[in-house]
Order: structure tokens, then C-alpha cells, then sequence
């Protein structure tokens, strides 16, 4: 029993089919998990070390090497306030202190109902509208208190759920408009680059003896 | 150049290897010698000359070069090395005071010796929640922890399973397990030995003692017959823990949890006392489950009751010698052996077989291959194996029955050294690493072994089966194809065991003999895997064999000069013992033919080695039958078994690490076993014994220590000539391999204090880490042996075994039906031997056993995955848990040997009332009072008919 849904299955199975290595993988389809639950399941993180071949603490270990890759349940927004220097300095700290208090959790935190997580961020290069704040990585420039209560407003009333869709969903262009994928082509271009390898070792292979007799 | 002086150093070498070996020892914590280097901790830098100056460079990652200048002790290395040690330091919590690695430590040592004088750090150190358990045996201090790597690395480049993976990131990086499984890997204890910093510690040694408290022997574990060597380390008469010590050759410096963690059966609480103690298998509940024969025992008015030493003897003497007049020498057997040392081995094999006559003694019982096979072919050692040209697997797992061998060929295979064709019933452990893996069915081998060698499938007499031969036929070219670049087998070793414990040795010996026949030039590993087994047919513990790996007919006249007696005629193998004992030789099914025709008269008296029939014998119905047959049974062991229920007297005997000795591995290395502790009570070694009983029975052995036992053996048994002086003079850690030809070169490398952190510092009590000198010496095997080599009868070999083989009439196997399944039955590393049971630390490991079978099977016979159903042979039946299984062949069950069968789910009321059925029914035919579970404690012994060439079962869906 697959823990993926049948069409999420099936794009993992597309992603695998584009990697040499099965294993480079790895971190896709931990996106493509988030993107069903929001947060990493061990039952996701078991099956992807399956599709993968790596055991699931190894997964485990990738995914808690990235910030964007929670293993630990998120709320359905992730608010995102930048605390570095720039951000700082206008204000970051005032600002994520009034978010902890309106949300009631600490940064780092989810607030009970599920709807909130709240983390303190490093740069994340928009300091021309510092300081800087995104919602599941998607920058809402809410930059004093009265803003970000509007924007939680929004987040709660279901305002904007055109442009923020919940914590995991990465992008909802489909991405075969964009970035097209020949898999003919690939395979052709991997089996050329193969023979050519090939040819140029069987040429050295040839070339040793007859160095070797000359020296 | 290093530090101003010129060395050399072996190609691709790193720096920090070859300036160990020239005596400069740099500081380190994640370098291991037995791992690819990482460069993690940074403790090893170096200055190495560069074209813009003398650059910092971790000495452990950088391979040494044609004309490198390296300075090992500047000022500006001195400064790296103390801001390292600062950084280090910063996230460690200083809790020597309570921490197990304290006095043994490598971040102690290393920073008394090379670390800044005091700390600048004043702020709060972290606090972790501590320890988590990673699995039952591996606690983490999250703290302590360093972040090498060791452990991380370990377990996914050498146990190749990386339960364990660093977690998150910078400061945060701690090793973890994944939430919902355990560190469960068979290896898990190497982690804690290589720790350099009491960051993994392991649950039977944390807390117990102290580095400085504990005295060491160097030893060798006989836990399996791989030979691994290691640290014994005691404190108080009380083992405290194993580590591995690293013997090129063989184990590397890496041990199995099993071999690190048994030695808790040995640490006997509870004497056994007479009466309530041992009623059955029951153990005494609380304080450990360890219980330890520590008295003689005699059986007066149907009781064991204590006795002297003397009035066992004389009991044991009376006993023997009664049985000996009525049925002659031959009606004496001796079973067992395989726990015994070589001296213990070869003190019994002169007492069975040069006083009293009898030639039926085996140390196998009915889990090995016949004798004079094994012996007679060529054989290759561990490390040949490991870089054959062809590596062909017939056996079961390896990874389950001598798991360091895993590692060793798992290394060979990764590194490209070696090539791996396998013949198995089901997917094992090396299953991914072979080129070529052929699954088949019981029964299949010796067909398998002729289409290997190039017979074809009419002249292979694999036997029909309705879904066709269950090997793929692109496997079977492949396996072909590599095997064909190796003509008359030059470069193929072949590993030789037992897959199936539920099918006749004869089966795999066919397929072996087809093997060597074809391949001249192959070398063959025999996978035997109890202790010492090895050693106990070198010492002539088997039927129609003399000490020293010659033939009864061959060594008669040269063992005649120096013992009372020869046997007369061959005698029974310890199958055939038991058959006769239980009146079952005229064999309905024909298939006894092809055995050893019996002869002689009926066996009278039993003597158990250190061998549990009931338990351990593969048909526990046919042991059982036999021991209560059994006029006379003499009990010779450490720990009591199920068997002792037939006992007449019980001699109570030193085991592992309380006797000095020699033991001989799968290869034929005899390597010295130390002795750590004082046996209990009034146990005595095995050598004594037979000594003493011999003594009862009028005869002198002529031995009055385990060193006069082992000059003897040097003396006259042929293949071991030499051997006394060789152990003697020659070598420490790695043993020699038998028979001795010409001279050996020692090799004596310094064990790296850093490596194995806790052996050295054992050895020196605590003083700061140095290097060891290398010494490699030369040893010359003596020649001038007793009759200057005349007489000296011939080694059994393959062109002898050969000509000596008359029947050549394969095995008949009966093709299965649709409705029936073939049985395997392999081993697994945690059974319910009682060295596993007497260890507290690993009993919770043990698993149970459900019936595997292939999916397609299942669904043709209507069961589901799970259910519970009855599994019926010509023996007996059981009701147990069903499990589909795609690694299984079709048309086969497995349930693994040794184990309690996995009783179907109380929930499941079909099954709990057949259970309970079957339970009340198996009460009834024994007629004795079974606890009420009774089928808890049965396995798949009650299903295997050791008379038959293969066991088929039925299955029933209830």
C-alpha cells in the first residue's frame, strides 16, 4: 500500500525516471510528501528511502538538514519574520514579538488549532522591504504590527488562498508548461554521452600498449 | 619528510597511517583505520609543505606524496590542535567523574596530552534529555557526543544498514534513529567499541566498572566458528565486556552482538541446586536468566542429587563400563564436543575412542556436513575467499550464522575484489551484493551444481516440479558466464554450510562433491558454524576419524603406538546415534540406504558433550525418543538443558573464558583462548574430566595440564605437528593456520589506542596513548617430530576421498506434489541456545518464528497474510502465524530453526482454539505435566524427520 496518493505516486515515479541515480531524488520527493501532508510522515520517509534505496534515518537525516523540509507537524501557514541585521533594524524584533503574542505561540511553535506555525528566519533576501515576511515562502511584505494583523485576518478569513496555498505546495503551475520534459530525448542524449564514453576508453585502452612498448 | 627525517610509505597510504607506523603519533578522533577517512573533526592537522608555504592540512584525508614535507609538532600545529580541542570542548560536558568512558577515553587523553592547559569557557554548558535508547543494547548521551562520525560511518559503509544518521545541522547535528524503528542492526556494538567519547555506551557494560578497576586477556570468541579475536575484560571473577580485537586476517576489529554480549550466560548468579530448579526448561525468574551447572550430580531413586566428584566418577566409570560389557566398545556413544576446546576435544576423542573403544563420537549433530567431506577438501582461508576471482555461496546466511564473515565478504564485494554467485533458498543478507543469485528449492543443490558446472537441465536430475525450476535462467547464465572465465575453478572458492537444517546433509554434500570434481582447482570454506567445531573434527570427533585429520584405516597403526586402543570398526555419526537409539533405522521411505549401514550393536550409553539433542538436534521427536531409550546418560556441561531430564550423572564443566586452551576456526586457525575467570563451583575443565573418568576407568591419559594435552596433540596428531611450539613461540593475535607447512611470518601490529579505545588503556592502566612498536618475526615449525615423519599416516585429501567413495548414487528425492510444500528450516543469529537465553541483554532480541511463504503460494492456497495455520508433516504439526513472503521460492515454507513458532494472534478465534486443541492433544500424548502454553516453547524440530531426505509439509487454513 503505497502511502502517496495514485497521481502523487505517479509523479514520484516521473521524478525518479529523471535522475541517473535514483538516490539524487531524495529531496524532491520530500517536497512532493510535504506537499500532501505539509510536514514529513515517517510513513512518508519510509516509503521515499524505498523508492530511493537509502534507509528512512537517512532520509530522516537530509531532511533535518534543510530548513524547508519540517519532520515535526507544521501548521497550514508558515510565517516566516527575518531577524537579520537589516530586518533588525527596522524593527524584526518588535514585529516577531507582536506575532508571538497575537498567535500565541513562540517562535519555532504551532498554534493549537494547527492553522499557525511561527519561525524565526535568516535573511531571506527581500531587505528592500525589510523587515521581511513570508507565508509559506511567499513574501506578504507585512511589515509593521497593523499589516500583520490584516495579513492573519486575510489568513484566516481565506482571503488569499489564491496566492498562498497551504505550508508544502512548492508551486501550482504544472510544471510540464514551463520546464517540458522529452524523455526520449534524455534517454537518447544519456545512451550518446554513454558510447562516446565508451569509445574514448576503448581508444586509451589501445593507446597503453603500444606507449607502454615505446617507452 | 616528516618532522625532518626521511620515510616511506605504502601506496595511496594517508599521512596519519604512515606516520603511526613510523612511531610519530598525530592526534585524532574521527580517523579510523578500518574506515574511509572524513576529515570531521579536524584534530589531525598538520603543516604540509606547499608552494605558498607550510599550509594546515588534516593529516587524515590527504594521501602521502613523492617528496612531501610534513611537521607534525610546530608552534602554529600546536596552536590548531588547542583551538580544535577548545571548539570540542566548548559543547562537551567535562562529566568524566560519571561518565563510563572516563579512563579509557580518547578526548581525555588526547587533551591532557595535546589540549589548551585550562578552559575560557564560562557560560552554561547544554543539557539533553539522556540517554536515549537507540536500540536494547546502544544508550546515546547526545551531549558527549563529538560528532566523528565513527558510529554514522560505521553502520552504512561496514554493517551496510545506516540505521543511524546524523540529524540536523551545525550545533545541532546529533546522531539519531529513525522515530519509529530501533538500531537493530546484529553489529551494533562495534559502535560503542570505536566511540571516542562516551557518547554511545552499551546497556550490560554502562555503569559496571571501571577502566582501571579491569584486568584483560586476549582470547578468541568461539561464540561461532569464524575465530574472532578479542579483549576479555573482567572485575571481580565477573566478565564486564568483550571488545574486538583487530586481527587482519579475520575479524578486522569488528565482532557481532552476539559474540560481544553472550558472555552474560557465563556470569552464572544461581548454582543449579536439585529438585525445583530444573523442572523443564524453566529458568528461575528475577535476577538474570543465567543458571550454571556447578556440581557433580548423580541420579539416585529417579532424583539428581549433589555428589562428590569421586562418586559421579565412580558413577560415570560404573555406568560405562556396565553398558561396555554387555554391547561391547560400540555401544558407547559421545555426542557433542563442538563447545569443547582443542585440548578438551582431543583429551575426550583418546578417552571415546583409545580407552573405551567406540568409534560413534560426533561433534555435529545433525546440523553439519559428514566429516571426511569437509576435511578432505582443499581449503581456503577468509582472506583467500575474500578475493576469489568467483565467490560461490552453498549455505544459509551468512550474516545470520557467522556474521562477521559477512562483513568481511560484503567489504571484498564492494571493493570489487571478488564476484558472488549464490545458490540459496531464499534472499539473504548478501542477496545484494551478488552478481548472480539462484534461488531453489530443498532438494535442488545437487541438480543446481551440475547446471553450474555446465551439465545440462535433463542430466541435472533437479526434480520436476509443476512451476518449473524456481532459479531465474538469466541468474543462471550470468553465474555461468563468470564461472566460465575461470577454468577448472582456478580462483573459485566456495563457501560450504547448511541452508536448510530440514533436509539431509547428503543433499549439500552431493552438490559439493559435484563442485570439486568439476573444479580441480577450487578451494572450498566449510560455514560449519558452532564454536569449535573445526576443532573437534581436527581432533577426530566424528565417526571413521583420527585426530590429526586422517582416516580411521589410515591413522590405525600410527595411533596404536601411542593409545591403549583403536576402534575396530567406524562407527555411527550422532544422526544415526539417535536413530538407532530410538529403534528407527529400518527406514520406510528407503532413504537410509545411502547412509552408513548400521552395524554393530544397539547403543547403550550416551555421552553429551555440551550438546542438547532435545534442544538442538533438528527432529526433536527422534532425541527425545532416543534419550528416553538411552540405558546410561553422562551429562558433561556448563549450563543446563533440556536433556538433562535423561541424565544419570551430571559433570559439571568450565565453558568459554574459563579455561585456557586452543581453539581452530572455519579456516583451520588455532588461536590461543585466555582464561579470564575461575570456573564456579566445582566445575572443571573438559580435559580434566576425560582425564580423570579415564582415570575411573583404569587407563592413564597421560596429561596433567590443558599445555601436556596441547604437546601431545603437536606430537601425534598429523596435521596439527608442530603446533604446541608454533602456538608456543609463534604466534599473538593471528593464529596460525593448520597443517603447518615451512615457516610463517608473524604479524604483530600495535593495537591503535584510538581505534579500539579501552583495550590499550586496559593494558596499560590508564597511561596516555603511545604507539606500539611493529614487530614482525619469523617462526620456524620444528622438525625433528616424534618418529622423524615415518609412519606418519597421510592427510585426508580429495584425490583419497575420491577413491574411497564407492556409492555414487545421488540422493532421491521425491518430487512434491501440488499440495505440498518443501520445509527450510535456517539459523538465525538469536535462537534460544542457552548462551543466547542465559544473556539477559540479548533474550528481548529473539524473535519468534512465523511460516514464510511465497505470496503465490498463500493466495493459491486461500490464506491470508497472517492468519493462522496449521502446519502438518509426517512428524507432527503446528498451529502458527502465516506470512507472506516474496524472498521465499515458490512451493517452499521457511521457519527458521531454533526459535519458538509465532502463535497466531489471541484475537483471532479460529486459530486460538485450535491452538488450544493442539496444546491439550500434545499434553496428552506425552502424558506429562507440559506447561499449559506447551506449544510456546516448540519450533520447527517438531516438524523435521531427520530419517528423510527433505521434510514436506501441508498446510491448513483453519
Amino acid at each position: 500500500m503505497s502511502y502517496f496518493t495514485p497521481d502523487r505516486r505517479a509523479q514520484a515515479e516521473e521524478l525518479l525516471s529523471l535522475y541517473p541515480k535514483a538516490r539524487s531524488a531524495l529531496v524532491p520527493l520530500c517536497h512532493l510528501a510535504q506537499e500532501q501532508d505539509g510536514w514529513l510522515r515517517p510513513e512518508a520517509m519510509e516509503e521515499i528511502a524505498g523508492l530511493v534505496g537509502v534507509t528512512p534515518a537517512e532520509v530522516r537525516g537530509t531532511a533535518t538538514f534543510y530548513d524547508m523540509l519540517h519532520t515535526e507537524p507544521v501548521g497550514t501557514y508558515l510565517i516566516a519574520i527575518c531577524t537579520n541585521i537589516a530586518c533588525l533594524l527596522d524593527g524584526a524584533q518588535e514585529l516577531l514579538e507582536h506575532a508571538e503574542e497575537l498567535l500565541g505561540v513562540r517562535a519555532g511553535g504551532t498554534t493549537e488549532d494547527g492553522r499557525f506555525s511561527l519561525e524565526e528566519a535568516e535573511c531571506l533576501a527581500d531587505c528592500d522591504h525589510a523587515p521581511c515576511v513570508q507565508v509559506n515562502h511567499r513574501f506578504v511584505r507585512a511589515q509593521t504590527p497593523e499589516a500583520f494583523d490584516q495579513l492573519v485576518d486575510d489568513l484566516v478569513a481565506g482571503r488569499v488562498q489564491e496566492t498562498i496555498p497551504p505550508h508544502g505546495t512548492l508551486c501550482r503551475v504544472r510544471r510540464d508548461g514551463g520546464l517540458r520534459v522529452d524523455r526520449q530525448q534524455i534517454a537518447a542524449e544519456r545512451a550518446a554521452a554513454r558510447a562516446a564514453k565508451a569509445s574514448r576508453a576503448a581508444a586509451a585502452d589501445e593507446a597503453k600498449p603500444s606507449s607502454g612498448g615505446s617507452s | 619528510m616528516l618532522d625532518g627525517r626521511s620515510v616511506t610509505a605504502r601506496p595511496g597510504e594517508v599521512l596519519i597511517a604512515a606516520a603511526e607506523r613510523a612511531g610519530v603519533f598525530i592526534p585524532r578522533f574521527c580517523y579510523h583505520p578500518r574506515m574511509k577517512p572524513v576529515g570531521m573533526c579536524r584534530m589531525c592537522l598538520v603543516e604540509v609543505a606547499s608552494p605558498r608555504g607550510p599550509a594546515l592540512q588534516p593529516s587524515c584525508f590527504i594521501p602521502v606524496t613523492e617528496g612531501m614535507e610534513v611537521v607534525t609538532t610546530s608552534e602554529r600545529v600546536k596552536k590548531a590542535q588547542d583551538g580544535v580541542h577548545e571548539f570540542l570542548l566548548i559543547n562537551h560536558p567535562l562529566d568524566c567523574p560519571v561518565c563510563d568512558k572516563g579512563g579509557e577515553c580518547p578526548l581525555q587523553d588526547q587533551t591532557l596530552a595535546y589540549g589548551p592547559g585550562e578552559s575560557r569557557f564560562v557560560e552554561e554548558k547544554r543539557h539533553f534529555e539522556k540517554p536515549i535508547a537507540l536500540s536494547n543494547l546502544v544508550l546515546l548521551d547526545r551531549e558527549r557526543c563529538i560528532q566523528c562520525g565513527r558510529c554514522t560511518r560505521f553502520a552504512e559503509e561496514i554493517a551496510g544498514e545506516a540505521q543511524i544518521d546524523f540529524a540536523g545541522r551545525g550545533e545541532r547535528l546529533e546522531v539519531a534513529k529513525f522515530p519509529t524503528t530501533s538500531f537493530s542492526s546484529y553489529f551494533s556494538g562495534n559502535t560503542v567499541q570505536i566511540c571516542p567519547v562516551g557518547a554511545l555506551t552499551a546497556t550490560p557494560y554502562r555503569f559496571t566498572a571501571r577502566p582501571w578497576d579491569l584486568d584483560q586477556v586476549e582470547s578468541t570468541c568461539t561464540t561461532c566458528a569464524l575465530g574472532c579475536r578479542v579483549a576479555v575484560q573482567s572485575s571481580a571473577n565477573r566478565l564486564t565486556r568483550l571488545l574486538g580485537i583487530d586481527v587482519d586476517p579475520v575479524n578486522q576489529s569488528w565482532l557481532c552482538d552476539k559474540g560481544r554480549y553472550v558472555f552474560e550466560s557465563v556470569n552464572g548468579d544461581e548454582a543449579l541446586v536439585p529438585g525445583a530448579a530444573f523442572a523443564g526448561e524453566a529458568r528461575p525468574a528475577g535476577r538474570g536468566a543465567t543458571v550454571r551447572l556447578t556440581q557433580p550430580l548423580v541420579r539416585t531413586h529417579g532424583e539428581l542429587v549433589p555428589a562428590s566428584w569421586g562418586e559421579a566418577l565412580g558413577a560415570a566409570a560404573d555406568g560405562l563400563r556396565r553398558v561396555r560389557a554387555v554391547g561391547g566398545p560400540e555401544a558407547v556413544a559421545v555426542l557433542g564436543g563442538a563447545r569443547l576446546t582443542n585440548e578438551g576435544a582431543y583429551a575426550w576423542a583418546k578417552l571415546a575412542k583409545g580407552v573405551i573403544g567406540t568409534d560413534s563420537v560426533d561433534a555435529q549433530l545433525g546440523d553439519g556436513l559428514p566429516a571426511e567431506l569437509v576435511l578432505s577438501l582443499p581449503r581456503a582461508t577468509i582472506d583467500e575467499a575474500c578475493r576469489a576471482k568467483v565467490l560461490v555461496t552453498l549455505t544459509g546466511d551468512v550474516r545470520e550464522e557467522l556474521p562477521v564473515l559477512f562483513l568481511r565478504v560484503r567489504q571484498a564485494v564492494l571493493s570489487g575484489a571478488t564476484r558472488l554467485v549464490e545458490l540459496t533458498y531464499q534472499t539473504t543478507s548478501l542477496t545484494p551484493y551478488a552478481a548472480a543469485s539462484l534461488l531453489m528449492r530443498s532438494g535442488d543443490a545437487p541438480g543446481l551444481a551440475r547446471l553450474l558446472v555446465g551439465g545440462s537441465a535433463i542430466a541435472s536430475g533437479a526434480p520436476f516440479h509443476p512451476d518449473g525450476p524456481p532459479w531465474s535462467p538469466a541468474q543462471l547464465a550470468t553465474a555461468r558466464d563468470l564461472l566460465a572465465e575461470t577454468p577448472e575453478g582456478a580462483g573459485v572458492v566456495v563457501l560450504v554450510g547448511r541452508p536448510s537444517l530440514a533436509e539431509d546433509a547428503s543433499l549439500v554434500a552431493e552438490a559439493v562433491e559435484v563442485l570439486a570434481n568439476a573444479w580441480p582447482a577450487a578451494r572450498f570454506l566449510p560455514t560449519l558454524r558452532r564454536g569449535n567445531v573445526h576443532g573437534a573434527l581436527d581432533m577426530g570427533f566424528a565417526p571413521g576419524l583420527l585426530p590429526g585429520r586422517v582416516s580411521l584405516e589410515e591413522g590405525r597403526a600410527w595411533f596404536r603406538r601411542f593409545w591403549p586402543t583403536v576402534p575396530e570398526r567406524t562407527g555411527r555419526s550422532g544422526a544415526a546415534v539417535l536413530a538407532s537409539l530410538a529403534g528407527d533405522l529400518e527406514d520406510p521411505d528407503g532413504a537410509s540406504d545411502q547412509r552408513e549401514a548400521p552395524k554393530g550393536p544397539p547403543i547403550g550409553a550416551l555421552v553429551l558433550l555440551g550438546a542438547d539433542p532435545v534442544g538442538d538436534f533438528p527432529d526433536r521427536q527422534l532425541a527425545e525418543r532416543a534419550l528416553a531409550a538411552a540405558e546410561f546418560v553422562v551429562v558433561v556441561g556448563g549450563h543446563p538443558s533440556a536433556s538433562l531430564h535423561h541424565a544419570d550423572v551430571v559433570l559439571p564443566a568450565a565453558v568459554a573464558h574459563e579455561r585456557p586452551g586452543t581453539t581452530t576456526n572455519v579456516e583451520g586457525r588455532v588461536s590461543r583462548l585466555g582464561q579470564k575467570l575461575v570456573a564456579p563451583g566445582l566445575a572443571w575443565p573438559d580435559w580434566m574430566i576425560a582425564a580423570e573418568l579415564a582415570a575411573s576407568l583404569g587407563a592413564d591419559l597421560g596429561f596433567t595440564s590443558a599445555s601436556a594435552v596441547l604437546e601431545e596433540i603437536g606430537r601425534v596428531a598429523p596435521s596439527y605437528r608442530g603446533i604446541d611450539a608454533a602456538i608456543e613461540e609463534g604466534t599473538h593475535r593471528d593464529g596460525v593456520i593448520v597443517p603447518l607447512v615451512g615457516r610463517g611470518v608473524e604479524r604483530f601490529e600495535p593495537i591503535d589506542p584510538i581505534a579500539t579505545p579501552g583495550v590499550e588503556s586496559v593494558e596499560r592502566q590508564g597511561a596516555p596513548p603511545r604507539v606500539g612498536s611493529a614487530r614482525i618475526g619469523a617462526w620456524v615449525v620444528p622438525v625433528s617430530v616424534e618418529g622423524s615423519g615415518e609412519g606418519v599416516p597421510r592427510l585426508l585429501s580429495w584425490p583419497s576421498y575420491v577413491a574411497k567413495r564407492t556409492s555414487t548414487r545421488p540422493t532421491h528425492v521425491s518430487p512434491p506434489d501440488a499440495y505440498t510444500l518443501r520445509l527450510v528450516s535456517g539459523r538465525r543469529l538469536y535462537d534460544r541456545g542457552s548462551a543466547v537465553l542465559g544473556s539477559p541483554s540479548l533474550v528481548p532480541l529473539v524473535p519468534k518464528a512465523p511460516a514464510r511463504i511465497n505470496p503465490h503460494d498463500l493466495d493459491r492456497f486461500g490464506i491470508d497474510d497472517g492468519d493462522a495455520v496449521r502446519v502438518r508433516s509426517s512428524r507432527g504439526s503446528l498451529v502458527m502465524r502465516a506470512e507472506a513472503d516474496p524472498n521465499v521460492a515458490r512451493g517452499t515454507v521457511v521457519i527458521d530453526f531454533n526459535l519458538t513458532v509465532a502463535v497466531p494472534d489471541h484475537r483471532d478465534a479460529p486459530g486460538r482454539e485450535a491452538l488450544r486443541r493442539e496444546t491439550t492433544a500434545e499434553k496428552d500424548r506425552r502424558g506429562t505435566e507440559r506447561p499449559e502454553d506447551a506449544q510456546r516453547e516448540l519450533g520447527a524440530s517438531v516438524l523435521i524427520d531427520a530419517m528423510a531426505p527433505v521434510t514436506d509439509i501441508r498446510l491448513e487454513s483453519l
